[in-house]
């Protein structure tokens, strides 16, 4: 049977790809446009570790099927530095060590950035509730919340 | 097994087509935070998923006749961000808020989550308590439907073959109305409701209950709308004998089973002692309204 | 001391525990020029630098186990068990193998008969042969050119299964008429053990002094049973590898795990083969907390991949990884303590059970050991049983077996103090081991910091801090070994002078940066100049696994080592470049100098001058070290927890904690904080929620994140962190593992919390909520129990 031909944007990027029905975004991704920087943690919406943006909604990109993306645009975490610059949300997580493994961190990051994108001086619990669906088994989350905090401290600098 | 097909039609009329003419197994998709995770999980294999977003009647949040017209594929976020409708229905946009993550209700839609027939849904108790009607549209022209119909049993609705619930609507309220729901889980997130207690209530110019809603969610094969509950508040202030017959009517109401979420025991307390605090938070906004 | 010489056997098979004896050919004593010095001045050590694999972690760069993609690669899906117990009598695969796309498909009859042990078991795990033994055992596995295609022929596999009674709980699986596993299993460790068949694998017994003086000398004797669930370590990460297999029989394996050479020594085993033809090269690693030392796939990607001549990709499903990885074990204990009036404690006796899965290698052995040590104690007897049951083999999680089993000691010795109206705080302190201590397991503590963690707690605003209405506050504590072991490292100096190492233990939390700052520290240079990798099997001799919290403390030492050897070629080659006597040159803070005035008038070299000089002087300039280090210092924590509890549904919420540890010395101190607070998070789940729950077929009926409930960032509050430096004199850096202790006092510590807020202290696990309403309510009805009113 003929697969599907989804033509998508990623950060900025036309891509077009081909995929059988029942591949999701994040098969699709991975396996078809080899951006694996977004992860498998579940393919149940329960772990937050696929996190994209699909049309300026954050999502997770196991819950949508890959030809759902055609005519689209979504942004990963691949996107989310400008060449060697670094976004807030990643440098604080850097110097304040929210990250152990780092297996959930793209997923963390770009929910992190969700927020702070609508919401730039969260209080710890505005963030803990955003950050919900996003598991981390390393940090405890303490320093998770943490950096984001600080990162939108700097993003208000700004 | 043969290869699934995705489909996107852009109108009514063609989905029902579609629905009409596959002889294997069709499954609208609104959201797809169901049913992506039961194909997965390989709980269902259908042939066809027909994805319905792309229908203009099924999306979109708007006021009508003086009450709300929500599409039923509209996703969970709008609805949360939608400061009309959440100044009109506090109570269902609590609900909303608590179907799944950020992420899931970035997809997720008051329809699917009614239609999937999961009997711990958080939405659905909100929308019984408020008096929603579905509008349904299939082979045989469209049908209102109290929501309270729709799901019969889990994973079972009253929908015929080639129906689809295009939307809800939400009618004018009353002044001194107020609705609030709650739900017990072990996590702050993230998990089924144990127990789901969606109420809504109108009081009178003074501070008497005059109408209510009471349903529960997670303790039936489907979420039961409670009319020993709602008596237990019409005709009272609400007070604390009135919140005491509540609960023990809410938790008499309860037909629930031991699975792995909760035992019988548990849901069966916990939906009275729910109850009334639900009841607490409907009041209050019934009062400010 | 050990009871029994079954002990050995286990201590050998087992990576955890207290590190046997070993090799003292390099000297570790207080003496030597590894030992902690307390008067140098320290400039790397100590801060906090951004790790190495920092960057490529929040861009995605990094590469996991799902993330490694060859040409050609074949999708390879396994046929699992659908009971829990039951023997195959047959597999029919013609059909699967039909399907076009298929390129290869296995079954028990691709893997070699090898002789019973430990190395069959870990085949059997890998493949089923005469029986399955729990519910997603693997049976056989298909390889093709997609997913979709692989589904379908798993399903064209015919499996004709004559199903058994299957046995789950620990306390079920050892009753005389209990479904029994192994026909042939004998109970070893016990004299004139029964012939008869049995799930009871093995006893091991710990004892010393004389426990029934020690009671007959006690004022009070308290003695409670527990139980605790069976739960899984959690990772986010699914096992993932791909196995290329080349047309001379030489394998390469890329993998997510925490034991690459572990590995590859067991699947050479495994599959009948030289170790040197198999190479293992181990990707980031998304969490692993024990349990990624042993593999599922892999032995079958490997076959598969021979078989179709093309390289082939498997990654776990999340249900995959519940079901079938290597979960924590459940338990029942009995633990007794007696103690005098003053608080003193005069004997100690714990019996536990622990369920293994059906083969023995649970660790078990670590609880007798490690359950009471921290505790000035010369009368104690602790055993225990390692029980076979339906449930996939367990494996480690940190600090195996012990917290679960300090879930109750800690309840005991809170009702102690409850009892005679001691601070649970200061009890402890009474009773506190201190440096000079001999253990139950023979080694005499060094230097310690139990007693500097105990006066941190008390001192902390959070004891000193009152808490309201329907809360409660907890203590617990907690001890771990640590270990050293078997560690290799190599340190290159590059042309420019930049270092790059070569490190055998894939790192987990950030032990290749720790690493690396020790590397600076050594050389007197920055620590953007140090680049770690972490090798692959075939870059360095063999490394025992990423366990026992032993690698910032092992493969530092084997990085100091080589450190150190770089630094002895550096002056010799600085010594041939002035044409001065060897002895005459000396190194500090990065740079080589002339001894004396005399010597004559040199300008320093840095290592840069000298690096850029290698060749003419004698050719690359490095050190390297292959160690069995020893001297790894035991770790002590102290929790505080603070908890509400909803009266009405038993519902509990932690409200404040603190974690209370000796790091020994923190390289990273931003580090050893994340491993107190991820630890305390994990056990917090554990205490409260996470449990496998079975039905009567004995399947796991909750395999995903939405109904296996791992705390979620709402959970929980701020964790609290005090680092306690209590050098250990036997590495460089004075420097203790401190990866176990967080988990060991957390489930203890929680369940003291909710018994302060309600009356009674729970003794089963998870206190989920209507276990706790359960109690709650029996409290209303007769009382809260005498030493919790």
């Amino acid at each position: 049977m003929a697969r599907n031909h989804v033509t998508t944007t990623v950060n900025g990027d036309e891509y077009e790809f081909l995929c059988d029905a029942e591949q999701t975004l994040l098969d699709c991704l991975r396996d078809e446009l080899f951006l694996t920087g977004t992860k498998e943690g579940c393919a149940s919406g329960d772990c937050g570790a696929c996190n994209v943006m699909l049309d300026g909604r954050l999502v997770c990109s196991c819950l949508v099927l890959g030809v759902e993306a055609d005519g689209k645009s979504m942004e990963t975490i691949e996107g989310m530095a400008h060449g060697e610059e670094l976004h807030p949300l990643q440098k604080k997580f850097l110097e304040l060590n929210g990250l152990q493994c780092g297996i959930c961190t793209p997923g963390i990051l770009i929910a992190a950035k969700a927020l702070l994108d609508r919401n730039p001086d969260p209080t710890e619990t505005e963030i803990r509730y955003w950050l919900a669906g996003n598991l981390c088994r390393c940090t405890g989350y303490d320093k998770v919340v943490r950096s984001v905090q600080a990162a939108a401290e700097e993003i208000r600098k700004d | 097994m043969s290869d699934l097909r995705y489909e996107a039609p852009g109108t009514l009329d063609a989905a029902v087509a579609m629905l009409a003419d596959e002889k294997g197994d069709a499954r609208v998709m609104a959201g797809g935070t169901d049913v992506l995770v039961q194909i997965h999980e390989n709980m269902i294999e259908p042939n066809l998923v027909i994805d319905i977003k792309n229908i203009p009647e099924l999306t979109g949040i708007s006021e009508e006749n003086g009450g709300w017209r929500v599409g039923a594929a509209t996703i969970g976020m709008e609805i949360v961000e939608h400061e009309g409708f959440s100044a009109a229905w506090p109570g269902i946009v609590d609900s909303v808020k608590l179907i799944g993550s950020i992420q899931v209700k970035g997809r997720a839609s008051i329809g699917g989550n009614l239609c999937n027939a999961s009997p711990g849904a958080d939405s659905v108790p909100a929308i019984i308590a408020a008096g929603a009607t579905a509008t349904i549209f299939g082979p045989d022209g469209e049908r209102q439907v109290p929501v309270e119909d729709i799901a019969i049993a889990p994973g079972k609705t009253s929908l015929a073959k080639g129906e689809i619930v295009v939307s809800f609507f939400f009618p004018e309220r009353p002044p001194h109305s107020g609705g609030a729901y709650l739900r017990f889980t072990p996590r702050t997130e993230m998990d089924i409701a144990v127990v789901g207690v969606g109420i809504d209530l109108t009081l009178d110019d003074g501070s008497i209950c005059q109408a209510a809603r009471v349903s529960l969610g997670a303790v039936a094969a489907r979420a039961l709308l409670v009319d020993e509950a709602a008596a237990a508040l019409i005709g009272t202030s609400v007070d604390a004998d009135a919140l005491s017959v509540l609960a023990a009517a809410a938790s008499a109401a309860c037909k629930p089973i031991d699975d792995k979420r909760g035992t019988k025991d548990f849901r069966i307390k916990v939906a009275g002692v729910l109850a009334r605090r639900t009841a607490l938070i409907a009041l209050e906004r019934a009062k400010q309204s | 001391m050990a009871i029994d010489d079954t002990k050995e056997a286990i201590q050998d098979d087992e990576d955890h525990g207290p590190q046997k004896d070993a090799s003292t050919r390099i000297d570790y004593s207080e003496d030597s020029d590894l030992a902690f010095d307390p008067e140098r001045k320290l400039k790397v050590v100590g801060t906090n630098p951004i790790k190495p694999d920092g960057v490529d972690k929040v861009t995605g760069r990094a590469k996991f186990g799902a993330d490694t993609h060859l040409p050609g690669t074949l999708v390879g899906k396994v046929l699992r068990s659908p009971h829990a117990h039951a023997i195959i009598k047959s597999i029919d695969t013609s059909e699967a193998e039909k399907v076009p796309g298929v390129k290869a498909v296995v079954t028990r009859d691709d893997f070699p008969d090898i002789a019973p042990g430990p190395m069959k078991d870990i085949s059997v795990i890998c493949m089923a042969r005469e029986k399955v033994f729990y519910d997603g055992h693997q049976v056989a596995a298909v390889a093709a050119t997609s997913e979709r295609i692989a589904k379908k022929a798993l399903q064209l596999i015919k499996v004709e299964y004559e199903v058994l009674p299957h046995v789950i709980d620990v306390m079920d699986a050892v009753k005389p008429d209990a479904p029994i596993l192994h026909e042939n299993l004998r109970t070893k460790g016990i004299e004139d053990a029964p012939d008869t068949p049995t799930n009871i694998i093995q006893r091991a017994e710990w004892a010393m002094g004389d426990v029934e003086k020690g009671f007959a000398d006690a004022d009070l004797i308290v003695e409670r049973e527990f139980d605790t669930k069976p739960m899984h370590q959690g990772y986010i990460e699914p096992q993932g590898c791909v196995a290329n297999c080349t047309e001379d029989g030489q394998i390469e394996l890329w993998c997510c795990t925490q034991a690459h050479f572990v590995y590859r020594s067991r699947l050479a085993a495994i599959l009948e083969m030289d170790i040197s033809k198999i190479r293992v090269t181990v990707s980031e690693l998304g969490g692993g907390f024990g349990g990624k030392t042993m593999f599922y796939c892999e032995p079958l990607a490997i076959v598969m991949s021979r078989k179709a001549n093309r390289p082939v990709k498997m990654v776990m499903t999340r249900s995959e990884v519940f079901r079938a990885t290597g979960p924590v074990a459940g338990t029942y204990s009995r633990v007794k303590i007696g103690v005098k009036k003053d608080g003193k404690f005069t004997a100690a006796e714990c019996e536990a059970y622990f369920q293994t899965g059906p083969f023995t290698g649970s660790a078990f052995a670590n609880a007798p050991q490690a359950i009471f040590t921290r505790y000035d104690l010369e009368n104690v007897r602790a055993w225990g049983f390692e029980v076979a049951s339906n449930r996939p083999k367990v494996n480690a999680f940190r600090a195996p077996c012990v917290p679960q089993i300090v879930f109750g000691v800690e309840g005991v010795v809170d009702e102690i103090a409850r009892k005679l109206k001691i601070d649970p705080i200061d009890l402890r302190l009474k009773n506190a081991a201190v440096e000079g201590y001999k253990t139950i397991y023979g080694d005499t503590f060094g230097p310690v910091g139990f007693v500097e963690t105990l006066e941190a707690a008390k001192a902390h605003p959070h004891y000193k801090s009152k808490v309201g209405p329907n809360q409660g506050r907890g203590i617990g504590c907690g001890f771990w070994f640590n270990r050293g072991g078997e560690t290799t490292a190599s340190l290159n100096i590059t042309p420019d002078g930049s270092v790059n190492l070569m490190l055998g233990n894939p790192d987990v939390a950030g032990s290749r940066g720790s690493i690396s700052m020790m590397a600076a520290e050594e050389l007197g240079i920055s620590v953007d100049k140090v680049r770690p990798i972490i090798g692959d099997t075939s870059s360095l001799g063999y490394n025992h696994s990423t366990v026992g919290s032993r690698v910032t403390f092992s493969a530092g030492m084997a990085i100091v080592q080589s450190a150190r050897a770089a630094i002895r070629v550096l002056c010799q080659r600085a010594a041939i470049m002035w044409d001065v006597p060897e002895d005459n040159v000396v190194f500090e803070d990065g740079y080589v100098r002339p001894a004396s005035a005399n010597v004559g008038d040199f300008e320093p070299l840095s290592i840069a001058d000298i690096a850029k000089k290698a060749g003419e002087t004698g050719g690359a300039i490095a050190g390297h070290a292959e160690i069995n280090a020893k001297g790894a210092g035991p770790g002590f924590g102290v929790h505080i927890a603070d908890v509400g509890v909803d009266k009405e549904t038993g519902l509990v919420n932690i409200l404040r904690y603190t974690v209370v540890e000796d790091a020994g010395k923190a390289i990273h101190p931003l580090q050893v904080e994340g491993q107190f607070q991820g630890g305390a998070v994990q056990g917090i789940g554990w205490a409260l929620n996470e449990e496998y729950i079975y039905n009567t077929d004995g399947r796991m009926e909750n395999p995903g994140f939405l109904d296996y409930r791992v705390p979620v960032c709402s959970d929980v509050p701020m964790i609290d962190t005090v680092i306690i430096e209590v050098p250990n004199p036997r590495h460089p850096y004075g420097l203790r593992g401190v990866g176990e202790v967080p988990v060991v006092p957390t489930l203890a510590t929680v369940a003291n919390a909710v018994g302060d807020a309600i009356g009674t202290r729970p003794r089963s696990l998870p206190m989920s909520p209507p276990k706790i309403l359960k109690l709650i309510e029996q409290v209303e009805e007769t009382g809260a129990d005498e030493a919790y009113a």
